[in-house]
């Protein structure tokens, strides 16, 4: 189980004063059709990248809250690990992506009638984000747009 | 901080239309900051589907937050994974 007592001295300070960005209004987007007929889509935090694609910003101050697209037809072993925290042990996700970008799942999902078709591509963020200002007024519109233009109906999110 | 972004990811989500469902390894970073539909998992920082080259396990995660999306009543819907043992 995961817990705060499982981060360093100083990332508990920080959080001992952070403020949490509370939503409100929770906003809410009732299921729409049933999961056999939805258009899923993946959002992971975890950070992972594809050969070739722009790396994530480590030195940015406040985090990068930016994505990049991952196809939904992308071989897992492909997806290089590029999360900058230190906070959490990536072995289990360097072995298995899945663990954290579950692909594989859900295009098992999908071939078992579960849930409707897959997305054509996924959407991977890196967390650490302390200020997410930006994320919050450019990225995740950005993001929502996309995904929506696309015509997904649902999401699962996986943070690490 | 990853389970507040995609939180605040799933929020603007659901602003525009998609219905989502997060995984929570933090239970209070989900109560302070209140996604929409949140699966508290019990495991490690790192390991939000249970273990790698796990299959079964993965797909029984996945299969409890997709039975969130088609429960869930309002928002916020916290609800906490039990594992079948």
């Amino acid at each position: 189980m995961a817990t705060m007592n499982d981060f360093s001295l100083p990332i508990r300070l920080l959080l001992k004063s952070y403020r949490w960005r509370r939503i409100d209004p929770v906003p809410w987007a009732p299921l729409r059709r049933p999961l056999a007929e939805s258009r899923f889509a993946l959002v992971s935090s975890a950070g992972f990248i594809l050969p070739g694609q722009e790396r994530f910003k480590v030195n940015l101050a406040g985090g990068d809250g930016s994505f990049r697209e991952i196809p939904s037809d992308t071989d897992v072993s492909l997806l290089t690990d590029a999360h900058r925290s230190e906070s959490f042990d990536h072995e289990g996700m360097v072995r298995d992506p899945n663990l954290a970008f579950p692909i594989d799942r859900v295009r098992e999902l999908a071939a078992a009638g579960r849930i409707g078709e897959v997305n054509h591509r996924h959407l991977s963020f890196m967390g650490s984000i302390t200020a997410p200002g930006r994320l919050v007024r450019d990225h995740a519109p950005e993001a929502a747009r996309l995904l929506r233009g696309d015509g997904v109906d649902v999401a699962l999110l996986v943070p690490v | 901080m990853c389970n507040q972004t995609v939180s605040l990811i799933a929020a603007e989500l659901e602003r525009q239309g998609i219905s989502t469902v997060i995984l929570l390894l933090l239970h209070e970073v989900g109560e302070a900051v209140r996604p929409p539909r949140a699966l508290w998992v019990p495991f490690p920082h790192g390991y939000p589907l249970g273990r790698p080259d796990d299959p079964p396990r993965q797909l029984a995660v996945l299969e409890a937050a997709l039975r969130l999306l088609e429960t869930a009543a309002g928002p916020p819907a916290l609800e906490d994974y039990e594992p079948m043992v």
